[in-house]
């Protein structure tokens, strides 16, 4: 099922009644979610990536704009009549119902044609948690389960009526670190296995990248850029998204284009053909750092941390708005930790140039 | 080996002061300065609850007590059930019984049901939710005397005692309710009224009265229950009743075990709203004492002229125990329906 959203605007009353103060938690926010994708809502606290997803599920009605499922506007419909699933992010079990009568409790809801015998219903419930790996589990209670159980019970809760769309509000967020690299593997399978258009929200854009067919980060209810993971890093467009994807982070300078090269402080570190002269952000992904004897880019050297395959170079300059320049190159480049500095040539397909007042990308030819 | 000398050399006082302090310790009566904290309280437990039970247990099961014996030492009782025969046997205390058994089974469950519905409706009302709970609160706070001789004047104006004169079968709003949708006047609690007109009024002032308490429980533990439980079962199109059936009573379970059983409880010991009703008579005027409760019976037994303390304690034996018993039978049924 296809999910379109037109011009999507959530606008929430202030609490102080004597100033007339309104949170746009979402902005006009317009984007198509093609069949059987697997997307997820990606931005820090407060940018109204959960609010998206409860609109989307119709517990929280729009401001403004439209949202259909297919050809079907469902705008005005109720949640119960949307067909959609949801898992909450404290997963709402019902705690005094065995995990049988939780994943079976929707079905025993359907009227009319869709009404089912119980043996279906039992039938279907095994069918689901053999799915999502719970069947053994079905005759406990919520409370004797541990997160990641928990997590699986209210997916097949929300999946055992096949909705038309799965909406998944911070899935991993109460689960364990290793717990949370399982389970967010086991998302993406069911998804693969069902063919379910799944919406998940997320802060965490490890999370984000590794499952999501395309991405849309937002930041106070404004979508910045939506799409497939990879080009999503490869190519942000503006300062917020490139600092918001990658860990380590990206690394941040004050630069300056001058007569079509880049300086940071008084090095021209790269040429940046078809950029006017202007000051400007300049992003640096971690691995765009090439060691080079007579590299264009000098920093004080801190510290080598050796991680096996890769080594994270750790060291300052003049120019860096981080507090330090990280760096990963690979374990065959031999640094001393003794040396006084480290010199670097740039990749530049992982320098990004951004606008110094608006932050937006200043693209520049790639030779 | 100069150890093992001194080991078994014995100082025979020495060894008796440990032994004493290590029984005292035993019974934590070197703790004496949580002691000395806990005396005030302990000390009005002891003269205010302990030794009335204490007596009431003994006069239970002394033959023919009377405390006018107590001026002379020499007279002595004999220990017997005496005075739990006489009061199983006796038709009165039986009424007593058989009213107080009716008026629980009638209340308890009506109440919680119509508090668990008004919660439920005040918890779902945003705006003035917080001026209705404050109404909805009121009669808790009102002495039950005066909302009893309120009803008293809403159902028949009591006590006057006129049943020579028609009009006053006719009095109250409630039988002006029911003569202007065209029925006839009932004579709810005026002489010549009936025994289940009688309950009936008890019944409805005692719900009334009972409501706030249970409602404030309630609503405070519908305030304590995830909201996220109701998104969900609105996404799976739960009908309103299955909601509730299904989802709110059993998370509230706990707190409806609990003023059922607070409920009978302070059912079995119903007296004061009979007495608000109909006065200290404990009846219509006519039938005095017909509405009479165990505690009533009690009160009753100890203040009469004969000052029956042997059958007054072996009632409060009998309701004690009829109260442990149901309370012991609401536990365990409570305990598989309950979801803590």
């Amino acid at each position: 099922m296809k999910v379109e959203l037109q011009n999507l605007t959530k606008i929430f009353p202030g609490r102080n009644k004597k100033v007339h103060e309104e949170v746009i938690a979402v902005n006009n926010f317009t984007f198509t979610i093609p069949d059987g994708k697997l997307v997820g809502l990606l931005g820090p606290s407060g940018c109204g990536k959960s609010t998206t997803l409860y609109m989307i599920s119709g517990l929280q009605q729009p401001s403004g704009g439209k949202i259909f499922f297919g050809d079907e506007d469902v705008t005005d419909l109720s949640p119960e009549n949307r067909g959609i699933g949801l898992v909450f992010q404290n997963y709402a079990l019902y705690p005094h119902m065995t995990v049988k009568q939780n994943i079976m409790f929707p079905l025993q809801n359907l009227r009319g044609p869709d009404k089912m015998e119980k043996e279906a219903m039992i039938e279907r419930a095994y069918e689901v948690a053999k799915l999502v790996q719970i069947d053994e589990l079905m005759d406990r209670k919520p409370s004797e389960l541990s997160g990641g159980q928990q997590q699986r019970v209210a997916i097949a809760r929300a999946l055992v009526k096949m909705p038309r769309v799965l909406l998944l509000d911070e899935p991993l967020s109460n689960l364990d670190a290793r717990l949370r690299l399982q389970t967010r593997e086991e998302i993406r399978r069911i998804q693969r296995e069902t063919g379910i258009t799944t919406v998940f929200v997320t802060h965490d854009q490890e999370e984000a990248m590794s499952i999501s067919d395309l991405i849309v980060v937002m930041k106070l209810g404004v979508v910045q850029q939506v799409g497939k993971p990879q080009e999503v890093y490869d190519n942000p467009t503006n300062l917020f998204v490139a600092k918001f994807l990658g860990t380590p982070p990206i690394n941040v300078f004050d630069g300056e284009v001058k007569g079509g090269k880049l300086y940071l402080g008084d090095a021209a570190v790269l040429d940046v053909p078809g950029v006017d002269d202007c000051k400007v952000y300049v992003g640096i992904r971690p691995e765009g750092f090439v060691p080079a004897e007579n590299g264009a880019l000098e920093a004080s050297l801190n510290n080598v941390e050796v991680m096996g395959r890769d080594v994270s170079v750790v060291s300052t300059h003049v120019a860096s708005l981080n507090p330090v320049v990280r760096s990963i190159v690979d374990a065959d480049y031999k640094i001393s930790k003794d040396d006084e500095s480290v010199r670097f040539d740039l990749k530049p397909h992982k320098v990004f140039l951004f606008d110094k007042e608006t932050e937006e990308r200043i693209y520049f030819e790639v030779k | 080996m100069a150890n093992e000398s001194v080991a078994t050399k014995s100082y025979p006082l020495y060894e008796a002061r440990k032994k004493v302090g290590a029984f005292l310790r035993k019974i934590k009566f070197d703790h004496w300065k949580g002691w000395i904290y806990l005396s005030p309280a302990i000390v009005l437990l002891l003269i205010f609850t302990a030794w009335p039970i204490f007596n009431t247990v003994r006069f239970a099961f002394l033959e023919k007590y009377s405390s006018l014996a107590d001026l002379n030492p020499d007279i002595t009782f004999e220990f017997g059930l005496g005075n739990f025969q006489y009061v199983l046997e006796y038709q009165y205390f039986k009424d007593c019984l058989f009213n107080t058994i009716i008026l629980c089974v009638l209340t308890v469950p009506i109440s919680t049901f119509l508090a668990l519905l008004i919660a439920v409706c005040l918890n779902s009302i945003k705006a003035l939710s917080r001026f209705l709970q404050t109404i909805y609160f009121l009669p808790y706070v009102t002495n039950s005397i005066a909302i009893g001789m309120v009803f008293a004047a809403m159902f028949n104006i009591v006590g006057l005692n006129r049943a020579d004169i028609n009009a006053s079968t006719s009095l109250g709003i409630v039988n002006n309710i029911i003569q202007f949708f065209g029925g006839t006047p009932i004579n709810w609690i005026n002489a010549g009224s009936g025994y289940w007109e009688n309950i009936f009024v008890m019944v409805v002032y005692i719900v009334w009265n009972a409501l706030p308490f249970k409602i404030l429980i309630l609503l405070g533990g519908l305030q304590s229950v995830n909201k996220q439980y109701y998104d969900a079962a609105k996404i799976d199109s739960t009908p309103k009743w299955r909601v509730f059936t299904n989802i709110t009573v059993p998370l509230l379970s706990p707190m409806i075990a609990y003023v059922v059983i607070t409920g009978f409880i302070g059912g079995f010991k119903e007296y004061s709203s009979i007495v608000g009703i109909f006065g200290d008579t404990m009846g219509p005027p006519g039938a005095k004492g017909r509405l009479n409760t165990m505690v009533g019976y009690i009160y009753d037994a100890i203040n009469g002229s004969t000052k029956q303390y042997g059958r007054a304690s072996a009632a409060a034996i009998i309701l004690f125990l009829i109260i442990f018993a149901v309370t012991l039978v609401n536990l365990q049924v409570s305990k598989k329906k309950t979801h803590y």
